[in-house]
């Protein structure tokens, strides 16, 4: 039986999520991601053509409301639980040195 | 004051208050008393804030002494999921990629808890970001059913229901993906609460999967339940999906249900352990007793809803969970050289397996040539589920069912088997799919464990699910019986 996914398809999926799996992490998530996804497979028996998507189920489409400022969080509440801070920034590692930041 | 009044419904707590016969501070002292005696074995909590709690209910006491106005938990103590955000209170979701985050606002729901005058006591433990089955998953400790420790009490929200169930506080608030509300409160032996999609405001809930998410109350008696839910509805501006519904859920409790056609769904009883098919019979019987008419009702593509489920609620969680990366709070990993390693540290030792692994799934799902053989398939696939549904309530009033295909399992023995844990939620998941209300309370014990029995409601119709829990409690009592611990 071929495989549902491989390890190196993990290993892109685990790069696109922000993930980085050591390689005895990556068999293990490998089995495990084949397993779940054989079983979801179940919906391939179903035929869907012309059936449309059910994104939400709440009878409504846009939600607007009036563009006018209201009271929110102060600058100091939306930094209070920063990790690093600098004045009223959040301070970050270097961005402009990673190769793959975009 | 004996402990006694710990196992006493909300509403019953709430009359004592209104007769001085207890105040609120005596109150939430005894339960703190009874949290310290159980909590040790259970351990449904993941904080408490005795100094919080004790000064909110003598301002609690103050305001009664005045009139009470017309708050309608004043002086109450409740439990809160650690999904859900209370200002300044530590705010973990189970994980340690939340470490030390403190929400800067409430939820809504806390806004509406506070106004109604309740004693926030504490944040209970659950599976990490609500995923899993059994709070085991949660990176603190697990969680033990009151009514055997050796027992999971189900998830995600398992510390709402075993709280609940061990008589630490009579109300709490849990969050329902697939079943988090629901299948706990069946294994602990409570009643539980999945609102209409919309009904509640998710604002302030931490997001799993925002189109099934729904805050759900949880209480021993449908009364109480009914009595949260009236508080925590309505309308919210800032959730964009919230409905303008609400209702006094708690008011007209008794009504004739003769006539009143429930229907159950032969997918769910076919193959079902005779035990708890039992127990839906007796269920079925005494409504019958009260003039309902039951029938056979069918959803053909029930059986689809777990597949569906597992595509789309770890797709919605892949991209909800992306922002928790150590930039703007909680946990950031050390001595990173640049941002993209930050990110990837950050998560990786922030997030539990089990979570990692849904949004896993969930990039695969969405990532670029699999959109529509999964996501897009699964989305479809639940338009039929829901048309199941709209078929079925052409013919039935409510749906009648069990909640679980099983009792509460064993600690460990599902723990390394994702897709045996994620079959307990098999009855639970296309409520949730379909945006419906469903309601489970205790329907009588199999070996001894609860066996929680499961209405589902036509849109908006929560009304007719508290009338008939409320008659099945009236009818049976098993909701009087508590576990010795």
């Amino acid at each position: 039986m071929t495989k549902k996914i491989t390890e190196e398809q993990v290993a892109g999926v685990a790069h696109l999520a922000r993930l980085e799996l050591e390689p005895e992490e990556l068999a293990v998530y490998t089995e495990k991601l084949g397993g779940i996804l054989e079983y979801v497979d179940k919906l391939q028996e179903l035929d869907t053509e012309g059936i449309e998507a059910t994104f939400q189920v709440v009878p409504m489409s846009n939600v607007f409301r009036e563009d006018e400022s209201r009271p929110g969080l102060s600058v100091d509440e939306v930094l209070q639980n920063a990790p690093e801070r600098s004045g009223d920034y959040f301070k970050m590692p270097p961005i402009l040195e990673s190769e793959d930041a975009g | 004051m004996s402990p006694d009044v710990c196992y006493l419904s909300a509403v019953r707590q709430l009359e004592m208050l209104d007769r001085k016969e207890i105040s609120s501070r005596e109150l939430v002292l005894v339960h703190l008393a009874r949290v310290k005696k159980v909590d040790g074995v259970v351990k449904a909590f993941l904080s408490i804030d005795e100094e919080s709690a004790l000064k909110s209910a003598e301002k609690a006491d103050e305001i009664r002494a005045k009139g009470g106005g017309c708050k309608k938990l004043l002086g109450l103590p409740v439990a809160v999921k650690d999904n859900i955000c209370v200002k300044g209170h530590a705010c973990t979701c189970g994980s340690k990629i939340l470490e030390g985050f403190r929400p800067p606002y409430n939820a809504t729901v806390v806004e509406r808890l506070l106004n109604s005058g309740a004693v926030i006591i504490g944040k209970t433990n659950m599976d990490e970001f609500a995923m899993g089955s059994s709070t085991e998953h949660s990176c603190f400790f697990p969680t033990h059913n009151p009514w055997d420790p050796a027992r999971v009490p189900g998830g995600s929200s398992g510390g709402s229901a075993a709280a609940v169930a061990a008589g630490e506080v009579s109300l709490s608030l849990g969050s329902d993906t697939g079943g988090s509300v629901r299948q706990p409160a069946n294994y602990c032996g409570v009643a539980g609460f999945k609102p209409t999609y919309g009904l509640v405001s998710r604002y302030g809930l931490i997001p799993f999967a925002s189109s099934l998410d729904q805050i759900g109350p949880m209480g021993r008696e449908v009364a109480d339940v009914a009595l949260l839910l009236s508080v925590i509805a309505g309308k919210d501006d800032k959730d964009s999906t919230s409905i303008p519904a609400a209702g006094d859920y708690h008011k007209s409790l008794d009504r004739d249900v003769s006539g009143l056609r429930i229907g159950i769904p032969k997918e769910f009883i076919e193959g079902l352990d005779p035990e708890i098919k039992n127990r839906v019979d007796e269920a079925a019987g005494i409504f019958r007793k009260k003039g309902a008419v039951i029938s056979e009702v069918t959803l053909p593509h029930v059986e689809y809803a777990m597949p569906a489920y597992y595509v789309i609620a770890p797709a919605e969680c892949s991209s909800n969970l992306a922002r928790f990366d150590g930039a703007r709070y909680g946990h950031r990993a050390k001595d990173a050289s640049d941002v993209l390693t930050m990110f990837k540290k950050t998560r990786m030792e922030g997030f539990g397996s089990e979570v990692k692994r849904r949004i896993m799934i969930g990039t695969y799902a969405l990532s670029s040539g699999y959109f529509d053989a999964y996501y897009l398939k699964a989305q479809k696939v639940r338009t039929l589920i829901r048309q199941d549904f709209e078929k079925a309530f052409s013919e039935c009033d409510v749906i009648l069912s069990p909640t679980t295909p099983i009792t509460a399992f064993r600690l460990g023995e599902k723990i390394d088997d994702p897709l045996s844990m994620y079959l307990t939620d098999l009855y639970t998941v296309s409520v949730n799919l379909a945006g419906l209300p469903g309601l489970v309370f205790q329907g009588g014990f199999v070996n001894g464990m609860p066996a929680g029995i499961q209405l589902i409601g036509k849109h908006l119709d929560e009304k007719t699910l508290i009338q008939l829990g409320h008659l099945f409690q009236k009818e049976t009592g098993y909701h009087l019986q508590h576990p010795a611990l």
